[in-house]
């Protein structure tokens, strides 16, 4: 870990000047991320902006949703009753991820920010492009049973990590935040960024920008919805493939349907002509396989996550039964439902 | 009386609970400096240049070693051998410039303080020149070898018994299948560490975290050349170790060469990606042939093996040395090889070479049994061998069969359909598998003593280890049984070179081992303090002998009129002594030996669901039925069983350290990737212990339970999985790629 | 020198670093602190809190957890720093003079740990999670328990004990959990 400054900050305003004063610096709340990182020598930052007395704690109701304040750790957002009772994807999503003592730590803005577990990329023996710009990327022939199906790009095939992100993807969330040139929203499908040319940008947030919140529409699919996440082990692993479905039926028909899939993609992986195909319908096995595998047709894998691809295709198939069911899946018994 | 065999809860467990107990990292010392490892990127090659002046320049760091200022060590390769170093030329940290595997030591930066040297550290500049490197074992395989110098302790393969390709073709059912693991590394939850106190006179104090402490006491002296009545090493509580703390570790070596070059005290602690660079279980591939005739009665048994090691040590295990044991079969070839690869020297994992090899023989009879369409329980019963083949001995004690019985009524085998897929609920598959197990039962010379003071305490001391084994606890079982006084009296001294001589903590040996020698130790007092008693003026115990009186309630009382009895404490006031105390030694008899086998056995039965698409697998029941001999302490002892049984889920379904051959390097060194079982995988687990008197195995009757618990497990656990899916998955751990469709 | 003697030092490069009040077991500590140094770190290596365990320094074990105001936390992953006037309990306050904490008691009942070295973390997320309030069942308990790595396989104890533990809170035989910093 490297030597640096620290301030903390005491106010929104003040925060983002500082951290535009200084292209090193980096903003801190949770911590539960970046200390890793700073003591794998993967993040060096000059100085830390201690952001965890900023008044951006609470969750509050905002225009018939909730407005998630970007200090709001993981575990508030997961047990607050609002989001229990009307975005239990998001809640269920959250509680799949981390352990309870990173949960309790982890704050909302610092999830978003999370960084990949590429196992290169952790590695500073090892070139990586996300690290080291132009170094390569050693995964693509190399160990890569966690890595990228969808979206990837010839210089990497990193995962995004996080499973509150995939549920709020499919929730179509709004991050706050703001910069030395005000405040502005960002859609959630276009916070996070493709590998690309530029696979050290994770996301699209300025330089001198703060997450400040993240609003959830009224839209909250309190009834059809589930959160399915595959691992290496029963619990506290990161997903190889998870799918988070939110839909709405009205009698027997899709009235409105989302699926985001989380550990195959750069960012949490939105497709919305396959989606498409399921409103107006009724739900059904063939339905739901012809959903998967438009979902999956621009899938290709780099040897050792090649079985992610057909993991995804059963697992998109039975989270949307699930879904449609209204049985979403558990986070405590781990029998499939 | 009535403590051996009763559960009792451990003697040290309030000092863990309360955070008292202190591990190797937690002594304190005035002026106490921090040494952070630096590890090679590289698999192989030399160091071509060292830049530490940007590492010296931090404020607080004191010195950095390398090769290149390193103290004058020993020459010969038998001086950095240590008590249980395999053949070969160990690896010595900071020597010179070669580098053998990626993640080996280059160099230590010693700071003031642990920030500033873990800072120091990333800035030190190294540059080295590559050279080509092996880590494959697929490919290595081919120029495998047999082991030229056999490792001490570990028997070489049995020799042929008839004739195994005969016995094969002549089958009327056969199988032929290859199975392998992956790497895997001990990752106990402490990782290694080392605190060096400079006494001041030239005297150092080592706490280490090793199964062994007057092993690193003599490998100290034969390295450094320092006198060992100069160093003294404590590991009072070691957190886990597994087998990774039997040999001396880097952190030990760099400790104490920077805590005597600065003449001050020094701690390394390592990093968790640093605990992937000294010792593994080796990547195995076991080959298979196995034939029966139309009886269900084997005709061949063909065990081979080939195992990495590295290129300077020849590392073995007993592989393929286990079906001689357990199945009847007149027609045998056993074989076991190794393949150099530039990785450290492998070391002893949980059960090594059993946990290993008995994934080759359980899975591969299991297949048999499908082929010759018996059950697999039936099948092992029908083949069941009462003698040691291998060595034409009758065994101390066997109670496999009984082992068999009581764990398939438990688990209620007899409930079990055959056909794979057969047994469902919902959308999941159910599936019930089973398997054997067996390890040595050891002993190994050890030495003890026993004090009784004044004040009716008891003190006993061996410089054995408590690795989590419970050793602590039975060690005062035994001694308050001996002497005839409360728990609560008796202090049990263990785990400090200073005590008497014991071997490291290790293969299941140290319950039989310590345990006898605490029971002489104590037998001798007892001899002692008769001897006093009856001396004392008008002794009721004048004219009793030794085998007419009884040791209980503080007491030496007689057999046949307890009322007439001299208190303890009162033997001692008579005489005006402060203390008693008597020495003991327990050694295996060479004769028994001999004459017998000495095994530990296990029955293990699994039930795993699978999601019938998602293949996502849940292990919801274990029966593991074990024939271990006399247990001292059935509490404990079913905690060890429990580990075993959490170790060998992890073998069979997580655990695999993953190279990335083009660098020669392990990519998943975390916790976070290396999966260990976590609570939400583990439920249901019931051990049971089959009743087996054994007089002859050792002299408490005690065969020991540290590494029975995950022998058998990972098999029993991938053929259930098989009975669930219908299919076979030989490579483990058996994660859900290998279960897609 | 003794196993029992402890040192307060505080570091030479700490001295002009950030002044950081916390409140560690009860016990007030007024410090400097360089913003590098984590609370996990202070602990043990300042306070002499050994009880702490670091078991992988990254948040992947949990045997670092402790509680801060009450809720439990990886200290690894905590800047000390950041925790200017929390409230820290540690395994060593835990027990209330010589009476054990009910979970305390409950581990040594069921034999709930062999090396004892994850054994502080799960304790002290033992009592986190009772706080919590959110773990009814077996399943509950080891689904929250999952944060907390046991190499010796001590799982299936760890969760009687917290089951009995709990039981006994229920019935109100014992006090409630303390050591939550309130």
């Amino acid at each position: 870990m490297n030597r640096f400054g620290y301030s903390r900050a005491g106010d929104v305003a003040g925060a983002v000047r500082e951290r535009a004063a200084n292209g090193a610096a980096a903003f801190i709340a949770g911590g539960t991320n970046l200390v890793d990182l700073m003591k794998e020598n993967v993040a060096r930052p000059e100085r830390l902006i201690d952001v965890t007395r900023l008044p951006l704690r609470g969750i509050e109701e905002r225009e018939g949703g909730l407005r998630l304040g970007a200090l709001a750790t993981n575990a508030e957002v997961a047990y607050d009753e609002r989001v229990r009772a009307r975005y239990p994807l998001l809640s269920s999503a959250i509680l799949a991820g981390a352990s309870p003592q990173l949960r309790n730590a982890a704050t909302t803005g610092g999830n978003l920010l999370q960084r990949t577990r590429c196992y290169y990329f952790y590695d500073t023996a090892t070139p990586c492009n996300k690290r080291e710009p132009g170094s390569g990327c050693p995964a693509r022939e190399g160990v890569n049973r966690i890595h990228a199906i969808l979206g990837t790009s010839e210089h990497c095939i990193a995962v995004h990590p996080s499973d509150m992100c995939v549920a709020m993807a499919a929730l179509d969330a709004t991050v706050r935040v703001t910069g030395e040139g005000g405040e502005r929203a960002i859609p959630f499908a276009e916070f996070h960024r493709l590998p690309g040319d530029t696979p050290e940008i994770d996301t699209n947030l300025g330089r001198d920008e703060l997450v400040t919140a993240v609003d959830l529409p009224a839209e909250s699919f309190p009834t059809h919805y589930t959160y399915l996440k595959l691992r290496d082990r029963l619990s506290y692993a990161f997903a190889l493939v998870s799918v988070a479905v939110a839909m709405e039926l009205d009698g027997g028909t899709i009235r409105e349907a989302r699926l985001a899939l989380g550990g195959v993609a750069h960012k949490p992986w939105r497709d919305r002509e396959a989606e498409a195909l399921l409103r107006g319908q009724a739900p059904s096995p063939e339905l739901f396989a012809r959903v998967s595998d438009a979902t999956l047709r621009d899938a290709r894998g780099f040897g050792g996550n090649d079985f992610k691809i057909g993991l995804a295709r059963q697992a998109i198939r039975r989270a949307l039964s699930q879904a449609a069911a209204g049985t979403p899946q558990s986070q405590t018994d781990k029998r499939v439902q | 009386m009535g403590h051996i065999g009763t559960p009792t809860s451990r003697v040290d467990g309030r000092a863990k609970v309360t955070g008292t107990a202190r591990y190797a990292a937690e002594y304190v010392a005035p002026d106490l400096a921090y040494g952070v490892v630096v590890s090679s990127p590289v698999a192989r090659g030399k160091i071509r240049a060292i830049d530490a002046s940007a590492a010296l320049a931090v404020p607080g760091v004191v010195q950095v070693f390398t090769h290149e200022n390193r103290p004058s060590l020993a020459w010969f390769s038998r001086s950095w051998q240590d008590e249980v170093a395999p053949p070969g030329s160990p690896f010595r940290p900071l020597y010179d410039k070669e580098i053998h595997y990626s993640g080996q030591p280059v160099a230590l930066v010693v700071a003031e303080e642990f920030e500033a040297a873990r800072h120091a550290a990333t800035l030190l500049r190294i540059e080295y020149e590559t050279l080509p490197h092996a880590t494959d074992l697929g490919a290595a395989r081919e120029e495998a070898y047999e082991p030229r110098k056999k490792r001490s302790g570990i028997p070489p393969p049995a020799k042929p018994r008839g004739d195994a390709q005969a016995g094969y073709e002549a089958g009327a059912v056969k199988l032929e299948a290859e199975y392998r693991h992956g790497f895997e590394h001990h990752n106990p939850m402490e990782m290694h560490a080392a605190t060096v106190v400079w006494e001041g006179d030239g005297r150092i104090t080592v706490y280490d975290k090793t199964q062994g402490s007057q092993n690193c006491q003599s490998y100290i002296h034969n390295v450094f050349g320092i006198p060992s009545d100069q160093v003294r090493v404590v590991n009072a509580y070691v957190g886990g170790a597994f087998g990774s703390g039997l040999r001396p570790h880097y952190q030990l070596f760099l400790a104490v060469m920077a805590a005597t070059q600065l003449e001050r005290s020094v701690r390394v602690v390592l990093t968790r990606q640093q605990m992937f660079t000294f010792t593994h279980r080796p990547d195995t591939i076991q080959k298979m042939a196995l034939a029966a005739d139309a009886d269900g009665k084997l005709t061949a048994f063909r065990h081979e093996a080939v195992q990495n090691t590295s290129r300077f040590e020849d590392y073995q295990e007993a592989v393929v040395n286990w079906a001689g044991l357990l199945y009847k079969c007149d027609n045998t070839l056993f074989d076991y090889r190794l393949a150099q690869l530039d990785l450290p020297t492998p070391g002893d994992m949980r059960a090594p070479g059993a946990a290993t090899g008995l994934i080759g023989i359980e899975c591969a009879m299991d297949e048999l049994a499908y082929a010759a369409k018996l059950d697999p329980l039936e099948f092992r019963l029908r083949n069941y061998s009462e003698i040691d083949q291998d060595n034409n001995r009758k065994y101390t004690s066997k109670a496999l069969r009984e082992a068999y019985h009581i764990g398939a009524e438990r688990f209620g085998w007899g409930r079990r359909s055959m056909a794979p897929g057969s047994m469902r609920e919902g959308g999941e598959l159910i599936g019930w598998g089973m398997a054997t197990g067996v390890w040595e039962a050891m002993m190994m010379k050890t030495a003890a003593n026993a004090v009784l003071h004044a004040d009716g305490r008891v003190e006993v001391a061996c410089a054995t280890s408590d690795i989590g084994t419970g050793t602590y606890t039975i060690l005062a079982q035994i001694a308050a049984e001996a002497l005839g006084v409360d728990l609560a009296r008796v202090t049990v001294r263990i785990g400090d070179s200073d005590l008497p001589k014991s071997p490291v903590s290790g293969g299941s040996w140290t319950a039989a081992s310590a345990g006898a020698a605490v029971d002489a130790a104590c037998q001798a007092l007892r001899k002692s303090l008769f001897k006093l008693a009856r001396g004392m003026d008008d002794s009721p115990l004048a004219n009793a002998s030794l085998d007419r009186v009884v040791f209980d309630g503080g007491a030496i009382r007689l057999a046949d009129d307890e009322a007439r009895a001299v208190a303890l404490t009162d033997v001692l006031t008579a005489h005006h002594l402060s203390l008693v105390e008597e020495e003991g030694a327990a050694s295996p008899s060479m004769i028994s030996s001999m004459r017998y086998s000495r095994y530990t056995h296990s029955a293990v039965f699994a039930e795993v669901r699978v999601d019938a698409q998602l293949k996502v697998v849940r292990v919801t029941r274990i029966v593991n039925a074990v024939a271990a001999g006399r247990i001292l302490n059935p509490k404990t002892a079913r905690s060890q069983i429990l580990g075993g049984v959490v170790m060998g889920m992890g073998m069979a379904l997580y655990e695999e350290t993953m190279p990335d051959h083009r660098f020669g390097r392990f990519m998943n060194h975390n916790l976070a990737e290396y999966h260990v079982a976590a609570h939400a995988d583990v439920q249901g687990i019931d051990v049971i212990f089959v009743d087996e008197p054994d007089e002859e195995v050792s002299p408490l009757g005690v065969k020991g339970l540290g590494e029975i618990g995950i022998v058998g497990t990972p098999a029993a656990i991938a053929n259930a999985i098989f009975h669930a899916t219908g299919k076979r998955v030989r490579e483990l751990p058996i994660t859900i790629d290998k279960l897609l469709d | 020198m003794s196993d029992t003697e402890t040192l307060t030092r505080l570091s030479t490069a700490d001295a002009d670093g950030e002044s950081v009040t916390l409140t560690v077991n009860g016990e007030r500590h007024a410090l400097r602190l360089a913003p590098w140094v984590t609370l996990l770190d202070l602990l043990r290596e300042r306070l002499h809190l050994t009880g702490t365990k670091k078991g992988c320094d990254h948040g992947q074990c949990g045997a670092c957890t402790v509680l801060v105001d009450g809720v439990r936390m990886n200290s690894c992953l905590q800047l000390a720093v950041m925790r200017d006037g929390c409230e820290i309990t540690t395994v060593e306050g835990l027990a209330e003079g010589g009476r054990l904490h009910p979970v305390q008691e409950a581990f040594i009942e069921q034999d709930a740990f062999q090396c004892g070295y994850c054994t502080p973390g799960q304790i002290c997320s033992a009592v986190g999670l009772i706080r919590e309030g959110h773990a009814h069942t077996a399943e509950e308990i080891r689904e929250l328990m999952s944060g907390n790595l046991c190499r010796c396989g001590a799982y299936t104890n760890i969760v009687a004990a917290i089951e009995q533990a709990m039981g006994e809170q229920a019935m109100g035989e014992q006090p409630a959990a303390r050591g939550d910093g309130r």
